[in-house]
Parts: C-alpha cells; structure tokens; sequence
C-alpha cells in the first residue's frame, strides 16, 4: 500500500469540482503528475496542485492506494467519484458528491459531508464521523435507479431524502433525518437510530426501514402486521412491522405480494 | 463568390443515377454548378464516399412535447454533457438532446434537412423557438390534424373543401408544412379515456372513423396539391396483431394519384411502420409480420413510408398518440407525462428501454430492418428511429452498418438472450440481403427529398440544388469489414459542406452554418364559412384569443416560403 497526502493550500472562489481525488485517477502516477491532474472551478479548469500541497506515492493500482486529504476541504466536491478500490481519508469536511457513484473502496469522513453522499453508490463504504446534509444515497434526479449496494454511516444526522429510489446496499443514520427515508425505494435497507420526522416509505416498493428512534408523521399507507425481536446494527430491539406503501403497485414474487418493510420500536 | 470543389470523391446520387462513379462537385454560393474557377476551394475526396445531405423524412426534434422529455428526464444529460469545445455549444442530452446537440450531430453525420414530425398547432410557437435555436440543419414542421375538431367536423359531412381551407389558415397560422396525423381519432377519444384500435371505432361525440379521417385527410391533401403527401400514424400502434388495422388504413390510399407540381408520387407517408408490423394477439406469441405490409407496400407505387427502426438503447418515447403513452406506461411502470392540447390533440411521454435480454425488444429491433430487405423500391423507403421513439437519430449509422452487413445482423442476433425465440418470430435470421452504398443513399437522400416533395433542393447534386454534400471516409472499393468502422465513418464525417459553407471537418463542428426554416404557404379561394368557423371557435372553445395565435414572423428569421395557388 502506497499513501498520498493532499493538504489544502488554497480555497476557491467557487466551489471545486474534483473528480481527480480518487485512487482510481491517482493510481501509477507520482506526486508531481497528480498535482498536474484537473480540477473544475465553475468552467475553469485548473490543476489540482494550485488547491493542494501534494506529497507521498501513489499505488500501482487503485487497490494499492490510499489517499489522505487534510486541512479545509468544505468546499470540495466529488471527493472519492466513481472509485472502485483504495481508501480515502479527508480529515475535516466534504462537500457535495462525495462517494457519488462509487464502485468499491473505503471512504471515511472525519468532518461533516454536504449533500449527495453517495449518490448511485454500487458498492464499497462510505463512513462520516459528523453530520450528513440532504440525499445520502439517493438516486440522481430523475432517475428511478438508486443506490444498488454497498454500506453508508453516518455517525450525526442527516437532513431529507435518504435512500430515494433504493435498489440495494444499507444506510446507516446513527442521529436524526428529517424527512422522506427511501421514497420509491425497491429494495436496500435503511436504518435510522434516531428520530424522523415523517413522510418515511412513500410510495415504496420493497426494502426495509428500521427507525428506532420515533416517527413523529407515520404516512398512512403503512399497515401493522406483526411485532417481532430483531437485531438491528448489532442490537436487540423489539419492534413493530408494518408493510407499505399500501398506496404504490407491489409486484408479486412466487405468487406473494411484495411489499416495503418498516420496523419501529414496540411502544 | 464563394467557391468550393470536393475533388475525386466516389459519388453516390440515386436521384440521378449516379452509384459511385468518380468525379468532382462543384459549389458556388451555396449551390451547386457545373463548374468552378481554379480559385475555389479543393477538398479531395480520393477515396472516400461523397454524397448529398441527408434527409430526415420523421424526428421529433423541437417542440413542447420534445421539452417535456427533456424536464421530465434529466438523467437523460448525466454524463453524456461534454464541455463545449472552443467557438461551439455545449451539447448535452441522449435520447433527448438539447436543440445545438441536436444541430450539430445530425451535422456530424452529414444530414442537411430534418422534419419535426408533429407540430400541436397552438404550441407552434415554441416548435418554431426550438427550430430557430437548433443550428446549422434546415428544418421544417408538420402541424397534426388527426384529432382536430374542425377537421373531424369538416370530414363528417365531406366538406373536402372546407377542410383545405382550414388546412391552408392552419400552415399559414403556424408556419408549418404538410398535414400530418396521429392516431387518427384516437388521441380525441382519449379525452373521454377511449382509443380507436380499428378504422371503425366511432370517435365519441363526434361520430366519425379513423377511416373517414384518413381518407379525408389524403383527398385535402391532394385537393390542395401540397408538397408532402399525408404523413400518417395509424392507430393502433405498437399492439400485437396490428399489421391488420395498418394494412386497412394503406388500402384507403388505393386508387388516388398525387396532384402537385413538386415531382412527390405518393398520396401516403407511412410512419414507423415497424411499430405497424406486429403479429400475434399478445406479447407470448408476438411477432414480425414484416412480410405481409412489405408484400402489400411493394405493390403500392403511390405509398411510401419509413422505418421506426428499434436500435436497443435506452430512450424517450413521444407521441401525440395520448392513449399508447398511458398503454405504455401500464407495462413498465417509469415516468409518464400526459398532455391535452385544447381543441387539437394531445400528447404523452415515457422513457423505454429496449433491452436486448427482452423477447419483444429484440423482435421489434428485427421488424424494423426486415421492412427495408424485403422492400422492392428503397426510393419509397427512409431510415428513421421516429427519435427518439425507437432510439436516437444518432444510431442512424448503425441502422446502415446493419443494413449493410448480414455479419453484423447475426452478431446483434446472437447478442440477444432470447436469440432463439426472436429468430423463431421473425425472419430476419435468413435475410442475406447486403444493402449497398447506393441504396442507403436512396433511403436517406433521393427518397425522402422526392417524398417531401423538396427534390429540386435536397437529396441530390444536381447543378441548381442546394449546396450540401458530405464526404466519409469510406473506400466503396474496400469497404471496412468491421461494422464499427463502418458505423463510425458515417458517424462523424470527414466533410460535410451546408449550402456551401463548411461546417463539418473530421466529425468536429466547424461553423454554425445558415438554418432555414421551411414552411408551406397555400393560397385557397376565400372560405366566408370557415372564417367564420375559426372565429367562433375562437370565442367558444379556446382559451387563447385569435389575435395571439398566429405564429410571428422573428421565430423564423430566415424563412424558406414554399407557394402553393390552388388558383394559379
């Protein structure tokens, strides 16, 4: 394993575009062909080494290849795009897109993330030690194909429209979200620890939500079937099933219908 | 005196017969002439393909429907927005492409003149904004009438007269240039949730058939001697079994001979007649019933038609046919847009994917190309995807490669998980025909120019057209084996010259050319009675006044007026 430190040395006028912070774009270059790689400012093209201070090796492949991003990153997108392999570390705060479209890899936060965290994920992991803005996980706008794998925590809370559209993979909301949890989804699972505010399964296929915290708006195409004892992340909780959203078109599956699962703690 | 020679090139031009002889082209200001001053400009075309500009007969490229697709999909634009290139567009979108895309790629592939394949009249103005910003390619729109109720009126009580007149006010009001028809009546019935599948279905409350629609509609046509003959979609589409009901509907051009003095031969444009061309009775036993229409269109020297080719990408399907785009959207359950324009039609959106590990995709993508090698005449046959219905009008090189090449058919066949029971249903496996340079000219040059009734302009180079010729570079004496090569050549040509500037080189965008925007103006006696209809309608059943309906002269800032006088 090789290990390449970028450290913020100036910040943009506008946010930056960087697709480049990626072992898959780093991989089998040295320091000097990483700092000439591009990045976006709005239309403006400029090399990464005007943003950060480049040192260390990058792997032959992106497997081999560890990135570590220091100093204030805020303001910088598309940290970890479409990465299949390799590892990022960024030390304070992501902007948006972070893992966005990712295949596989680690990816772990330090800071907060801004939205988009891990829009159209396919695989690898994605952990934030702070708070996640709006769309963790959701599908880009429009699109009916979300997330289809691969693991998200967020250790703080997260804002709305988490899971939009899931097809597969697990998000992990240790804190609160607002609203909207895996809308449309068809399939993947959601697990909120702390409280949502509501509109939780609309017009949901099939998968599963865990909130277990409270749901202040429970939606009203959720109907109660059973109460059950399940591990959730590790824990034993008590838990009510409810299957939804009772208002959407279910498939049928081996002459069953398929429904959208919600679990919340028994009262 | 701007002055162009595109020198030694092998030239294809089916309108004068010319199937790849050597020779040069001579250009000067913008059109085409015998001969040039040494002065001029040389492009050597030794040993390449030099043919006029194409000539798209059916896209949907401009217009509120195409703009519906295109808020509706913004997946559509992600990671297909490339950063614009120095002096150009950005260009951004697939299957709906935004409107300098859309110029330029149909540039890429040498294409001269597109028609915008159903203009609602009321929203004439916007089809005319998006044209206006489309750049380079010269365009034209025809207006729907299928579905309209002075039509309808009119054609119930025969009034053919009165129908032409109408007809006349609706070209002149929207600048467009021929009648064409959706779903004749279906798209009306679709207002009280019904749908015309047969010629016979009574269109509710106004108790007439698709057939009195469509046979009112061509004998308008030639009553008015328009340039186009009427563009039809018939009813019915995209069902199984349907090859029947479009048979029907090309028997009523039966007997009737084109009146017009622009050199067009049919009285019947066909539309995507691979939707058309559906056996079966359901989607487990469907089937090409390619044969049976192409057996039938082959005899009808007045019918021309074009293809609707499936070319297996993900794509937008949009039509006026109201009540397909909800039959569509039962079956895959994505996005839908439906729309109803007072007094005229309607229209939906859905996206689709046609994905070669389903059946029914791969037996419409064999429908579509079994119509071109089974048909006798391929001057009355055009290649199009009806974009972006069956797929993008840039897969319009891979529908030549797979024309082209038998290998490459079986390829594609072989490529299908289903590839068995699609060989099974069609008969696309034992078609060995290999089309040739000179005939896919006539598909996309000489034929729809003559079908449009715009051959003296486009489809040839004839001294006295217009100046558009491209060159690929394709040796017609050693031509790739590799359909890819093959594909990518006509792709991205190596010239393309628009009335005689160069706007194309090596497939990049060089100029944004000279667009015009075509339109058809006829002059038909006074009509005190159908004056007097539209001013009552006006003021009875439309929610915009007749003063603002006309579509004003700055949305066509370099118009090309084609006159027709009943009178003269």
């Amino acid at each position: 394993m090789a290990t390449i430190t970028l450290r913020s040395i100036a910040q943009p006028e506008l946010c930056i575009d960087c697709y480049a912070i990626s072992p898959d774009a780093m991989a089998g270059k040295t320091a000097a062909e990483i700092a000439d790689l591009d990045v976006w400012e709005g239309k403006i093209k400029t090399p990464l080494g005007d943003f950060f201070e480049i040192s260390g090796t990058a792997g032959a492949t992106p497997a081999e290849t560890d990135i570590v991003v220091e100093g204030d990153t805020s303001r910088a997108k598309y940290i970890g795009y479409k990465m299949t392999a390799g590892s990022v570390t960024v030390n304070g705060n992501a902007d948006m897109y972070l893992g966005g479209w990712m295949k596989g890899g680690t990816i772990h936060v330090k800071g907060d993330v801004d939205s988009f965290c891990g829009i159209q994920m396919e695989g690898g992991e994605i952990l934030v030690d702070g708070r996640a803005q709006n769309h963790v996980g959701c599908s880009y706008r429009g699109d009916w194909r979300g997330m289809r794998g691969g693991i998200i925590r967020i250790r703080g809370d997260a804002g709305n429209d988490i899971g939009t559209f899931m097809i597969g993979g697990t998000i992990v909301i240790e804190g609160n979200a607002f609203i909207h949890v895996s809308t449309h989804a068809e399939g993947g699972t959601v697990i909120v620890k702390g409280d949502v505010q509501g509109r939780v399964g609309g017009q949901m296929v099939k998968g599963d939500i865990y909130v277990l915290g409270a749901i202040q708006h429970m939606l009203p195409g959720f109907k109660k079937v059973e109460t059950v004892e399940r591990e959730v992340d590790g824990q034993s909780y008590r838990l009510d099933h409810y299957v939804g959203d009772l208002g959407e078109r279910h498939p049928t599956s081996k002459g069953q219908e398929v429904y959208g699962h919600l679990y919340v703690p028994t009262a | 005196m701007a002055e162009l020679l595109i020198r030694n090139g092998s030239v294809f031009d089916p309108s004068r017969g010319i199937n790849g002889d050597v020779m040069d082209v001579a250009i000067r200001d913008g059109r085409i002439v015998e001969s040039v001053g040494s002065a001029a400009k040389v492009i050597d075309a030794t040993g390449k393909t030099v043919m006029a500009g194409g000539v798209d007969v059916h896209s949907h490229v401009a217009g509120p429907k195409v703009n519906a697709g295109r808020t509706m999909r913004p997946e559509d634009k992600l990671f297909k927005s490339p950063m614009a290139s120095a002096g150009n567009r950005m260009e951004m979108g697939f299957s709906i492409p935004s409107t300098f895309k859309t110029g330029y790629d149909y540039a890429r592939m040498g294409y001269a003149f597109v028609m915008e394949a159903a203009m609602p009249p009321l929203h004439s103005a916007h089809v005319h904004e998006e044209i206006h910003d489309t750049p380079i390619i010269d365009e034209a729109a025809l207006p729907v009438f299928a579905n309209n109720w002075f039509v309808m009126e009119y054609l119930k009580r025969g009034e053919i007269e009165n129908a032409a007149a109408y007809t006349a006010w609706i070209l002149n009001a929207t600048k467009g240039y021929g009648i064409k028809a959706v779903n004749p009546g279906g798209t009306e019935a679709w207002g009280w949730g019904l749908n015309c599948l047969t010629l016979d279905d009574q269109v509710p409350f106004f108790q007439i058939t698709p057939k009195e629609i469509i046979s009112g509609l061509i004998k308008t046509n030639e009553y008015l001697g328009l340039p186009h003959s009427l563009h039809l979609h018939q009813n019915d589409l995209g069902n199984p079994g349907n090859f029947r009901t479009t048979i029907d509907s090309l028997r009523l051009a039966e007997g009737i001979t084109a009146t017009n003095k622009f050199g067009r031969e049919q009285v019947l444009h066909s539309t995507h007649l691979q939707f058309h061309s559906y056996g079966g009775d359901n989607w487990g036993n469907f089937e090409s019933k390619a044969r049976e229409v192409a057996n039938y269109v082959n005899g009808q020297k007045n019918i021309t038609f074009d293809l609707g080719c499936v070319t297996l990408d993900e794509t937008t399907t949009m039509t006026a046919d109201g009540p397909f785009e909800h039959h569509l959207n039962s079956l895959n359950h994505l996005k839908w847009t439906n729309v109803d324009v007072e007094v005229e039609t309607a229209a939906g959106v859905v996206p689709y994917i046609y994905s070669p590990k389903i059946k029914v995709c791969g037996i419409q993508w064999a429908i579509g190309l079994e119509l071109a090698l089974l048909c006798t005449d391929l001057n009355r046959c055009f290649v199009t995807t009806d974009h972006p219905n069956a797929g993008p009008f840039t897969r319009y090189p891979r529908i030549y490669s797979w024309l082209m090449s038998q290998k490459y058919r079986q390829a594609t066949l072989d490529s299908f998980k289903h590839s068995a029971k699609v060989v099974d249903a069609t008969e696309i496996a034992s078609l060995d025909r290999e089309l040739s340079l000179y005939e896919i000219a006539q598909m996309t040059r000489s034929g729809p120019a003559k079908a449009l009734g715009l051959g003296n302009l486009y489809g040839g180079l004839s001294p006295g057209m217009d100046g558009n010729v491209v060159v690929y570079d394709l040796d017609p004496a050693a031509l790739p084996s590799d359909p890819e090569v093959l594909e990518a050549a006509f792709q991205r040509a190596s010239w393309f010259v628009k009335t005689g500037e160069i706007v194309v080189k090596d497939g990049e965008i060089m100029g944004h050319g000279n667009k015009r925007t075509l339109w058809v103006n006829a002059k038909v006696p006074e009509n005190p009675q159908v004056r007097r209809d539209v001013h009552d309608k006006f003021l009875k059943d439309y929610t915009v006044g007749l003063d603002t309906y006309h579509v004003r002269d700055y949305l066509l800032p370099n118009p090309y007026v084609i006159e027709v006088d009943m009178e003269a």
